[in-house]
This record gives C-alpha cells, sequence and structure tokens, in this order.
C-alpha cells in the first residue's frame, strides 16, 4: 500500500509539474482503481473484506455516508427522515453488480455527469472544498467496502 | 403533515409531467407565479400562518427597530433617513422588489444593505453597520417591507447585464467536497424531500428572513454561506461580489414572486 501511495504521488508531480506539493499529497490519499467500461470497479479497494454491520453505520451516519438524506430504504423505516432525491435502495444489490454499485459509490458522475450524488471516494475536481475537509475523500477506502457490504444485504 | 407532502409530491410530478398544460389547482395564488413558487408554499401550515399574521410574526420586532432607527438622528451630520427621504411608504416603496440595481456612482451592483450603508457613511457622516447586525437586518427588513405584496422584478440589462450572467454561472457552478450547485437541490429537486426538509426552489423574495432554526432574521447571504457550507464548500463573505451577482440571479429567479418581507422560514 505504501509503495503504491507514494508511485500515485510521482505520478502526479510528473503529469503537471506545476502543481503544488499539496495537491500531489491530496492525490495520493485516494487508492487506484480500474473503471471497467465505464460500467464498474470490480476490483476491492482494499484487502480486508467489507463489514457489513460497520457498513450499515458509516450509511447512516451524518457526518460520513448521509446515505439516508436521498435514499428511502424500507428496512431501516425505524430511523426518521429519508430522502427522496435519489430512488429507494430496497433490493438494489438484485438490480446491480458488486462492482456497478462500488462505482456509483466511488464515483457516481462517471456513470452520470449530472447526478446530484456525492462521489464518497474522490479528491480531485472540487471547487473551494472548506479547509478541514480538503484532499480528503468522504469515506476511506475501507469505509466503501464496508457500505458495499451492506449494500449487498438489500436483496428483495 | 405527512399528507401534505405527498399531495405536494403530487402536486410536483403533475406539473412537472403535465409540461405546457397549465396547472390547474392555483391554491398557492400569488404565491406562484407560471412555474415560481415562494418557499411559503413549501413550509408547514404553521410557519406560514406565523408569517401570515403581523402579531405573530416573529421578525415584525426587527420591522419596528427599523422603524425606530427611521427616524432617529445618528452621525455628524446629525440626520436622520427621515431627514432625507420622509415617509418611507412612498419613498422607499420600490426598493425591496427592485434592488439590488446597478449603481452608475459607484460603479458595481449594491444591494439594500451597502445603500444603506452608503447613506449612514456618505450622507450622515454614521458609522456603517454590520450585516446580520440588529440594525443592518431591522432597517433593511423596514425598507423592503415597504414593497410588501409587490412582484419582483429586478434589472438584469445594461450595466447589470454581467453581473447577471456572473451570478448565473454561479448557481450551476459544483462546489465543496459534495459537488454539487445551487441547481442540484434548488432546481433539480424543488418539492423533493432531503433528510427531513422538503426543498424548495431557493426564493429570495421574503428576506431577511425569520428562521426558526436561527430563532432571529437573517439575511440572504448569510443563508447562502449555509447553503455553500453544508456542501463542504468555503462560503464567501457577506457583501462580496460574488454573493452580490448570485442575489442578483436569485431575484430574477423570482420574478413576479411578491416581496413577503419579512417571511418566516424553517
Ligand atoms: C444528495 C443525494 C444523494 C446522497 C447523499 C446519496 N445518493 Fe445515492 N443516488 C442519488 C441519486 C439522485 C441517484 C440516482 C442516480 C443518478 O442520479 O445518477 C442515486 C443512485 C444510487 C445508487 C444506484 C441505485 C440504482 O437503483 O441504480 C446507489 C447504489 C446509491 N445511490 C447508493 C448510495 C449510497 C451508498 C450513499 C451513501 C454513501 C448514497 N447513495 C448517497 C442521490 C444521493
Ligand atoms: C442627507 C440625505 C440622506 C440621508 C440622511 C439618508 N439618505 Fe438615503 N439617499 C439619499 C440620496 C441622495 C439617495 C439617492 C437618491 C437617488 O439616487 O435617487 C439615497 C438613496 C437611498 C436608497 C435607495 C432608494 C432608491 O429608490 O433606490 C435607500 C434604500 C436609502 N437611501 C436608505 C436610507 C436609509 C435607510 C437612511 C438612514 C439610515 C438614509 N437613506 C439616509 C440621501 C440620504
Ligand atoms: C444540498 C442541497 C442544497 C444546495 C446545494 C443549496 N441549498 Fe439552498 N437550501 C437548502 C435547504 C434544505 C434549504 C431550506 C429549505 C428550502 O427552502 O429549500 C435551503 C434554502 C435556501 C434559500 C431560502 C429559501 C426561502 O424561501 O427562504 C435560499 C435563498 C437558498 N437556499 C439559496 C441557495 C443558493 C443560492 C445555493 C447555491 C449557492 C443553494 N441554496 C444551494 C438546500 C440546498
Amino acid at each position: 500500500m505504501q509503495t503504491k501511495m507514494s508511485r500515485r504521488a510521482y505520478g502526479s508531480i510528473a503529469l503537471a509539474g506545476a502543481l503544488t506539493l499539496a495537491i500531489n499529497v491530496v492525490w495520493a490519499e485516494t487508492m487506484k482503481y480500474e473503471v471497467v467500461d465505464g460500467e464498474a470497479i470490480n476490483a476491492a479497494l482494499t484487502d480486508q473484506a467489507g463489514d457489513a454491520a460497520n457498513g450499515k453505520k458509516v450509511f447512516l451516519n451524518r457526518k460520513k455516508g448521509n446515505c439516508l438524506a436521498c435514499h428511502v430504504v424500507s428496512s431501516l423505516s425505524d430511523q426518521p427522515f429519508h430522502g427522496e432525491v435519489g430512488p429507494p435502495l430496497d433490493g438494489v444489490a438484485d438490480r446491480l453488480s458488486p462492482g456497478e454499485m462500488r462505482l456509483r459509490v466511488v464515483n457516481p458522475k462517471v456513470v452520470n455527469a449530472d447526478t446530484i450524488m456525492p462521489a464518497f471516494y474522490r479528491t480531485d475536481g472540487f471547487e473551494r472544498v472548506l479547509k478541514d475537509f480538503e484532499g480528503k475523500p468522504m469515506l476511506s477506502a475501507q469505509e466503501v467496502e464496508d457500505v458495499l457490504a451492506y449494500l449487498q444485504t438489500m436483496k428483495e | 403533515m405527512k399528507g401534505e407532502i405527498t399531495a405536494l409530491a403530487t402536486i410536483v410530478a403533475l406539473t412537472t409531467g403535465a409540461g405546457a398544460i397549465a396547472f390547474a389547482a392555483d391554491d398557492w395564488g400569488k404565491f406562484q407565479v407560471e412555474d415560481r413558487r415562494s418557499g411559503y408554499t413549501y413550509a408547514t401550515a404553521e410557519t406560514q400562518a406565523m408569517q401570515d399574521d403581523e402579531f405573530a410574526n416573529p421578525a415584525m420586532l426587527w420591522v419596528e427597530h427599523g422603524e425606530e432607527a427611521w427616524n432617529k438622528v445618528d452621525g455628524e451630520a446629525g440626520k436622520s433617513c427621515n431627514s432625507c427621504h420622509g415617509n418611507a411608504a412612498e419613498t422607499m416603496k420600490t426598493v425591496g422588489s427592485t434592488y439590488p440595481v446597478f449603481a452608475k456612482d459607484i460603479g458595481k451592483l449594491e444591494n439594500v444593505e451597502d445603500r444603506i450603508n452608503r447613506c449612514r457613511t456618505d450622507n450622515m457622516k454614521a458609522k456603517a453597520w454590520k450585516y446580520d447586525s440588529q440594525n443592518m437586518l431591522g432597517m433593511v427588513s423596514y425598507v423592503k417591507r415597504q414593497s410588501l405584496g409587490q412582484p419582483m422584478s429586478v434589472k438584469i440589462d445594461g450595466e447589470a447585464a454581467p453581473w447577471f450572467e456572473k451570478g448565473k454561472a454561479f448557481y450551476t457552478q459544483r462546489r465543496g467536497q459534495l459537488d454539487m450547485a445551487c441547481s442540484h437541490c434548488h432546481v433539480d429537486n424543488a418539492g423533493n424531500m432531503i433528510r427531513a426538509n422538503t426543498l424548495s426552489q431557493g426564493q429570495g423574495n421574503g428576506f431577511p428572513t425569520y428562521r426558526l432554526k436561527w430563532q432571529k432574521p437573517g439575511s440572504l447571504h448569510r443563508r447562502f454561506r449555509g447553503c455553500n457550507k453544508q456542501v463542504r464548500a468555503r462560503p464567501f463573505k457577506t457583501g462580496s461580489d460574488e454573493y452580490l451577482a448570485l442575489e442578483l440571479y436569485v431575484m430574477w429567479r423570482g420574478r413576479g414572486l411578491p416581496v413577503e418581507t419579512p417571511a418566516v422560514r424553517n
């Protein structure tokens, strides 16, 4: 993991020499991944398997996933305030493959450039990010994998 | 409450689905003009009633504070607003529905806050008031209240045009770690619930607006800052050129809607 990260940092220096060191460090913080046919990220971002129980916590946490802000999930009807900006996620694991879901959580803009859904694992290309969040993805790679394990449980 | 939200959602679905066909239920009366709807129409019945009743509307205290200040001499020139402008009901009648305007003598766009401060510093030799101070909120509320019910109609051509274009671009620019533009919430999702809130069209016709959450009125620029920060974007300063341009665009979006100052919102 260490070598992968520094390789990525050097890569970006080579790409755009004028970029500040800060930005290189920023870029180094997300792992490389491969998008297959603009539709899916099939390989997991981490070696450690996702933990669905923690994924549920991340999903609900308003400072992390806050996924309920926009999505209805019937099995979470004990939780207040499900939003209706996005589609209900009931049965999403029947509709989408794990890789398709991974891409939608990592960076849904690859699928739909106009979407309101945030990219949860991206650090570049943002405008005027608040200092506390600058250069940080919304979720860590492991948290993404945990959320995905939780999404896998959404079958009908 | 639940029924109300479902009803709202149905209306939204109907209007968007029906396209050109005028939407039959003109329930919102003056609070809707074509497809433009005041935040009033998304508020709960309790909040609407609070706004409608001058005695229950908590922001009327600020309007009264503004009225007192209107008549009070302040500054080295020994003048009050009243010394020069007289009866606000007449002289300030069109301010709330037409500002911000391009002010030729200073060569830039000016909103009511800035105009008041210019009168204070240049005409009264008094100290400028801070944005969102009690004095400023009171005076802006009092001045805009004189336009109550008038249709919003800001000028966007001539020298105001570049400001308008800047504001329009701001509106669709994604910002912050959440990477959202104003339009994502207030155009694409007006009428939808986001967590506990029903998203409105984000209209500016009721400002300064009393927010139940703030327990006091706030300026439109304060609202802009909040909407920037909630997507984890660095906000601009109240009174900045960026927010002035955005104010012009937001007021234009609400053209024809009645001035509601001081509105009450969640
Ligand atoms: C700001 C609103 C918003 C938030 C927050 C949000 N989403 Fe979404 N999501 C959407 C929208 C809108 C779509 C519809 C697809 C599109 O816009 O391209 C969507 C689509 C999806 C899909 C694809 C569903 C399908 O049936 O195709 C998945 C999976 C998903 N979101 C998961 C999540 C997860 C997990 C989180 C939290 C980590 C989350 N979303 C947070 C708005 C949001
Ligand atoms: C010494 C006289 C003087 C005093 C005192 C004064 N103003 Fe003014 N004010 C002016 C002049 C002159 C204008 C510009 C009129 C014009 O452009 O037609 C103006 C314009 C305005 C406008 C814009 C009106 C419009 O129709 O566009 C507002 C609002 C305003 N003043 C508010 C105030 C307030 C509030 C106070 C007290 C805090 C105040 N003024 C004190 C002289 C004064
Ligand atoms: C994540 C969604 C979101 C984004 C993006 C957003 N807002 Fe808002 N905004 C809200 C919510 C929620 C409210 C309170 C409920 C309502 O009126 O929609 C609100 C309220 C407002 C209001 C007050 C409306 C009234 O009737 O009092 C204005 C004005 C406004 N927003 C302007 C903006 C502008 C300008 C931008 C872009 C800089 C923006 N918003 C971006 C969610 C958003």
